[in-house]
């Protein structure tokens, strides 16, 4: 025996883990779940790791603290060495972990392996995944920045309408009256120690049950999951067709962990790190504050929902959903497990994804928001002003000033907050146009007190010129037969 | 020795352990508990709440609203910027001020105010105010948080020193409107109809739709 062994033998004496995890890595899975299908776990680990190495890299020079954070930050990215490499890592680390952990639950669901008996694996994922978005809500609190300060302040305002117990949670969740030190203070706490603990808890106890409860087997339409029989047919499964794990299964898992490094490394070596935006001084008020990927799409719900119904969805949104994902090894814990046979289940998942993807596709361009700039950013374009009347280019002047435009594009300039004005006379007859833009309605403001008589006139004769070409614009017919035949409006038919 | 209604010497000690452990937890859980809570239970009767300067009256043009800031009356040392607080201050007429949060009622963005239009717009989720803090539009559900102001020695001062939340105690001593200005809307919408001589007519019938 050389060297080498024998320094082994004398550590295994006296540790005894040796047989023990050879037990484990050679225990036998069925062979067809040696598929790339089944690689997003040990991903959504490997990525774990990684953030944990790239975080403790950057706290040795990030400071949690208000007053230096944002600085300790510019520091990493441009005076220390790779400082911007190791974030640009963490960040994109993150990225990909949500993702990671949100494809591995979808494939865990569409197969059936949160099925009876691993139905406390799929419940301790439930948790994992929710602390993984705990993770990234509090990391980026770290990078206090002028977003970070913002988003606190919108959590604090979701967390605020919780009926009794709001501001107490409020202050809980600050450490005080406003956003400031103490909130940085222990959403560091809460990032570096408390969920990281108990993360690393969680995924030993997920892993753990994946050992004692074997890998689920490839699904096969029609073969049910009954409690009775399950893990006799299992075990039968892993005598006759399996295979030890290390190494007929793991060098996929190998392969997709190293792809998956690297592509994080290729996104933080191209992409850079996230940030930090703006320092986080509440004075300066021009920012239009947005939250990271992941949470996008609750920006673009929180812009759709009506008023009366957010503080409801907002509180009882996040209970439904936890309660129902947590019950749902308990709801079908038998049957079918092959997704062939599971329509409801497949449409579900598409029908989350479609509208998870769509709010945040939205809020890349935030429709919702108005463009603060717009009214002296962007200029009313040229063909709407060709061959108009003193008064309709005057009231075009009114629509920039009253910054009509930060709300409502012309020739695809300007804010999307309301309808594009583009053929607006179309849609609107003179009275309409002179109602809405005096008294509001829907979702606009009223002008009646910020527009002058004279301006609503300008106004209303800009709109009126507001439709293609060739196409007549909109008239009530009544209003001819009772003013008699209005002359504006014949030449507005004409051009 | 130990059948089942005698309990062995090691046996009592163990449960006397336990007992005695559990004791000492309860009596640290006292001080961990009060430590975690500090920030709640301090903030107990408005302690955090202290009256504010802004500036000075003739700061503040009449009929005019102006970005004012003040440094949050609680401070910690770590706190860094984060203590000096922006706020919207409109000098109504005289000594009547209106003094708005920057927050938005909705989500607490910082909304912005266009003195040319008459309207705060948040550049998150679209709300927009009229001038006097009222609901215009978008998803708030109230109108503009309101600071409680007096007018001392010359001086705008504010009761200040909480993040204004919708579900804040102090969101009452920060005052509710109705949710929209619709009533003075259609006073000032009466008023234009006396006046436009063009639109009079159009607008009579407007006006009874409305």
């Amino acid at each position: 025996m050389g060297v080498i062994g024998q320094i082994g033998q004398w550590f295994d004496q006296r540790l005894q883990l040796a047989a023990p995890i050879r037990d484990a890595a050679e225990h036998p899975v069925p062979r067809n779940t040696a598929s790339w299908f089944y690689v997003f776990g040990s991903a959504a680990l490997t990525v774990f790791l990684l953030q944990l190495v790239t975080g403790i890299l950057l706290a040795l020079i990030y400071v949690p603290s208000a007053s230096e954070a944002w600085s300790s930050l510019q520091a990493l990215n441009h005076d220390v060495t790779l400082g911007w490499f190791i974030r640009a890592m963490h960040g994109w680390g993150s990225n990909f972990m949500v993702a990671i952990v949100l494809i591995h639950m979808v494939q865990v669901f569409l197969f059936g392996a949160y099925k009876f008996p691993r139905e406390l694996t799929w419940i301790v994922g439930v948790f994992l995944l929710l602390m993984t978005l705990g993770m990234a809500f509090s990391g980026q609190v770290l990078r206090f920045d002028q977003d970070a300060y913002w988003g606190l302040g919108i959590g604090a305002s979701i967390a605020s309408r919780v009926p009794i117990a709001g501001p107490i949670i409020v202050k809980l969740m600050l450490g005080g009256p406003i956003i400031a030190g103490a909130t940085l203070s222990r959403f560091f706490a809460l990032h570096v120690f408390v969920i990281p603990g108990m993360l690393i808890g969680f995924v030993c106890l997920h892993l753990l049950m994946v050992l004692k409860l074997g890998i689920n087997e490839w699904p096969m339409p029609g073969r049910l999951v009954k409690r009775a029989t399950y893990e006799d047919e299992y075990h039968q499964l892993t005598r006759k067709d399996g295979a030890p794990f290390v190494p007929y299964a793991v060098w996929k898992d190998l392969f997709f962990a190293a792809f998956i490094l690297l592509a994080v490394a290729a996104c933080a070596l191209y992409f850079g790190p996230f940030g930090p935006t703006g320092r986080p001084d509440p004075t300066i008020i021009q920012t239009a504050p947005k939250p990271d990927y992941f949470f996008l799409w609750l920006y673009g719900l929180l812009s759709y929902l009506p008023p009366s119904m957010e503080t409801p969805a907002l509180l009882i949104g996040p209970v439904v959903v936890i309660a129902f994902l947590v019950l749902l090894p308990f709801l079908s814990g038998e049957g079918e497990k092959s997704w062939r046979r599971r329509p409801i289940a497949v449409l579900t998942v598409l029908l989350i994804a479609i509208i998870l993807g769509t709010l945040t596709h939205l809020a890349g361009y935030t429709p919702w928001s108005p463009h603060m700039n717009a009214w002296s950013g962007d200029p009313v374009p040229e063909q709407f002003l060709h061959g108009r009347t003193a008064l309709e280019r005057q009231g075009a002047l009114v629509l920039q000033v009253k910054q009509c435009r930060n709300c409502h594009s012309l020739g695809d300039l300007g804010g999307q907050r309301g309808p594009a004005l583009d053929s607006v006379a179309v849609r609107l007859t003179q009275d309409q146009l002179i109602r809405q833009v005096i008294q509001g309605g829907g979702n606009m403001p009223a002008y009646g007190k910020n527009l002058s008589p004279a301006e609503t006139t300008a106004l209303v004769a800009f709109l009126e010129t507001l439709h293609p070409r060739g196409q007549a614009p909109a008239r009530d017919a009544a209003r001819d037969l009772a003013l008699g035949e209005d002359k504006n409006q014949r030449q507005g038919a004409q051009r | 020795m130990t059948s089942e209604n005698t309990i062995s010497r090691r046996g009592l000690f163990m449960k006397l352990g336990i007992l005695f452990n559990g004791l000492v937890a309860t009596a640290l859980t006292v001080p961990i508990v009060r430590f975690l809570l500090s920030s709640v239970t301090r903030g107990r009767a408005s302690a955090y709440l202290s009256w504010v300067p802004l500036g000075r009256v003739n700061e503040f043009p009449e009929g005019e609203t102006r970005l004012a800031t003040f440094t949050n009356p609680y401070v910690t040392p770590t706190d860094g910027k984060t203590v000096d607080t922006a706020c919207w201050v409109r000098r109504v007429e005289g000594e009547q001020f209106q003094v708005f949060a920057i927050n938005c009622a909705h989500l607490g963005c910082p909304v912005r105010w266009f003195p040319q239009s008459g309207l705060f717009m948040c550049p998150c989720h679209g709300g927009a105010y009229y001038r006097d803090g009222s609901r215009a539009s978008g998803p708030p559900e109230r109108g503009l948080f309101e600071y409680p102001y007096k007018v001392q020695d010359g001086m705008v001062t504010i009761q200040a020193g909480e993040l204004p939340t919708p579900g804040s105690p102090t969101a009452s001593l920060f005052g509710t409107k109705a949710p929209c200005g619709a009533r003075d809307e259609l006073v000032s919408i009466e008023s234009k109809l006396s006046a436009s001589s063009e639109t009079n007519a159009l607008l009579r019938k407007t006006k009874t739709w409305a």
